[in-house]
């Protein structure tokens, strides 16, 4: 039974299901890395995408128009960063707490809207599957890699992205610097302020973008609180990767992998009792974390409010 | 102290945002028969909580507005908040308070002796606790579990069939058990591969786990719980058929549903209004099945289903009704 796992029908499934899984994960924890990099832990993530994914699949259903709702998640993303910006830089309120909120918000305005505006579960046309030419003929890899929808390929190029913006432009050193030693970065004229309102309204942006994923990409169904968690895990991932986008994709692919894997533990009838196997992505990625964590250090301003000294 | 303020009043806005999703409406008097639902999830989440309202309107059409009317509370999943909506709902001198979903179960064993004039119900279980005023209710998933899974396994080419279960317990586990049954009593050689996803909402690993299944072989999936909205979409984007459970699964996936097995309380929620008519409030449990018109396998009528399987569905489910079809649970 056992050795089942090992067949390669098994081994392309376990892999295509774990990069079509960590697609959400990645949007939502670059976003996510961007703010805790200046400085701001946003536990809003969850909300964001759930307004995302309703904003993008309401969009897609009424115009028919995908791109206009991937638009869409985007701009009510960057509203709900904007918001979480007001609140955390103008005033200065407990990072933690208000994410709790925005959180809660997005999860009833989400139902809400759901309610009024659909009334009951409905499908949609997403995206569909793009086979890249010439690569998605390449047995397994193909199947893998370069068979799936546009916004998985979105996800994944958004990381090499992220690290070229982190450590190789100006943008990057100054978001850095704003998340290590604010009072430094002002004295240079760094405006700490504008630089957290960036990085907390991109991440809106791409957590608006990781509910679109859900919604019009992979699934093409929107049900009340349907990221069931997945938010929470995408800021755990962040402190996982080490607040480097390299380290968030190394989390996501092996927490989303482990996953597909006890998916098949289980349909290929391993004797392993189902709470079993539903509990190893977490239990592995704890141990992976335990294992790792003590090697970081997380950015020394995270979480505390920037007053100019006087 | 400004700061704190504000963050207050912020506070305030998003309790008022959650709460006014649940608005009660006033309590009003006179002859009509109240009652009041709490359920864990959505009202229309084409599963366990919608067939309880789809069955309450049933009892409205049939009693007319001015005799019957129902308030509910939808998506409590947090217990405790669902225990205060049940203790309001009994303030307000509702006449038959149902709480839809197992997990209620302790919550109303406390709150029921303190109102000993109000009716309360819950499913799905068979336990009253011995209370005067509790009626219980459950259904015989695994007979529609049966029926499904004779006609999965004689549909099926691959002789593979999928699962994707919420987690391994009460109704779910029941339909899954007689699912696997009806189809290994149809075909012997014909493989079933069951997926617990451990959650009754990630719909994201309900439709990988369909994907999974259909890498597997599988080209007849079922499922139940509401998350297995994800798990249809995967099945048709595959042209894998699909067999529903709970509330009927059709409009979601018409060109590959074949049939439902639905939940139709309408008869016990009858049975108990009668017996709270005639003073007794509690103390009995119902069970919903095919024999009782409880349980209904609907069939999607834009599905092109052979009158050789239709007629065995049906002499299935006459098996079932009359006793000559026992279904032997693991």
């Amino acid at each position: 039974m056992i050795s089942d796992l090992f067949s390669v029908t098994v081994l392309i499934g376990i892999l295509a299901s774990g990069i079509r899984l960590a697609t959400p994960y990645l949007y939502a924890a670059i976003g996510e890395t961007f703010g805790q990099r200046s400085g701001v832990l946003n536990l809003g993530v969850e909300g964001q995408m759930l307004l995302g994914a309703f904003a993008a699949f309401y969009v897609a259903l009424t115009t028919g128009n995908l791109w206009l709702g991937v638009l869409t998640a985007m701009l009510v993303g960057a509203a709900m960063g904007l918001a979480m910006a007001y609140v955390t830089v103008n005033l200065n309120a407990e990072q933690g707490i208000s994410g709790i909120g925005f959180f809660l918000f997005g999860l009833g305005m989400s139902d809400l809207l759901f309610q009024k505006l659909m009334g009951t579960v409905e499908t949609v046309k997403g995206f569909p599957k793009i086979y890249i030419p010439g690569l998605s003929d390449i047995p397994g890899i193909g199947e893998i890699f370069f068979s799936q929808n546009l916004l998985v390929y979105g996800a994944y190029l958004l990381v090499p992205i992220a690290w070229f913006v982190l450590n190789k432009t100006t943008l990057g050193l100054k978001i850095r610097s704003v998340g290590e030693n604010p009072d430094a970065a002002d004295s240079l004229g760094v405006s700490v302020a504008r630089i957290r309102y960036f990085t907390l309204i991109l991440g809106g942006t791409l957590s608006g973008i990781a509910g679109a994923s859900l919604s019009i990409a992979l699934l093409n169904v929107f049900q009340q609180n349907m990221t069931s968690g997945l938010g929470f895990i995408a800021v755990a991932l962040v402190y996982f990767g080490a607040w480097r986008p390299i380290g968030v994709l190394g989390g996501a692919l092996l927490f989303s992998m482990i996953n597909s894997l006890q998916l098949w533990i289980q349909v290929l009838g391993i004797p392993v009792p189902s709470d079993i196997a539903v509990m190893m992505p977490y239990v592995l990625t704890i141990l992976v974390l335990v294992a790792t964590v003590s090697r970081v250090r997380a950015p020394s301003a995270l979480t505390k409010p920037f007053e100019r000294e006087n | 102290m400004k700061k704190s303020l504000w963050f207050l009043t912020l506070i305030l806005i998003f309790t008022l945002v959650l709460s006014a999703c649940g608005a009660i409406p006033g309590a009003q008097s006179s002859g009509k028969f109240r009652v009041a639902v709490v359920m864990p999830s959505a009202k229309n989440d084409l599963a366990f909580s919608q067939s309880m309202i789809d069955a309450l309107t049933r009892v409205q059409e049939e009693m007319g507005a001015d005799k019957f009317e129902f308030v509910i509370s939808e998506n409590m999943f947090v217990v405790d908040d669902a225990a205060a909506a049940i203790r309001d709902y009994a303030t307000q001198g509702f006449d038959l308070v149902i709480a839809h979903g197992s997990q209620y179960g302790s919550s109303l064993q406390e709150i029921a002796p303190d109102f000993p004039e109000t009716s309360f119900a819950w499913g799905t279980t068979v336990d009253t606790f011995g209370l005067p005023n509790i009626f219980a209710y459950e259904a015989a998933s695994q007979e529609g579990g049966y029926v499904n899974g004779v006609l999965a396994a004689t549909l099926s080419e691959s002789k593979v069939l999928g699962v994707v279960g919420p987690i391994e317990t009460g109704d779910a586990k029941l339909y899954v058990d007689g699912f696997k049954a009806g189809a290994a009593a149809t075909s012997p050689d014909v493989q079933v591969n069951v997926n617990y996803i451990g959650s009754f909402s990630d719909v994201a690993l309900a439709s990988e786990a369909a994907t999974t299944h259909i890498s597997a072989g599988a080209d007849v999936l079922t499922g139940t719980a509401q998350m297995v909205v994800g798990a249809i979409g995967k099945a048709e984007e595959n042209n894998a058929l699909w067999f529903g459970t709970q509330s009927n699964q059709t409009s979601l996936a018409p060109s590959i549903v074949v049939a439902s097995q639905v939940y139709h309380w309408e008869g016990i929620v009858n049975e108990m209004i009668a017996l709270i008519q005639d003073g007794t409030l509690g103390g009995r449990s119902f069970k919903a099945d095919l024999a009782n018109g409880g349980e209904v396998i609907e069939f999607n009528p834009a599905y092109a289903l052979s009158d050789e399987a239709k007629t065995l569905a049906e002499t299935t489910i006459a098996g079932i009704k009359d006793g000559s079809i026992t279904i032997t649970l693991p």
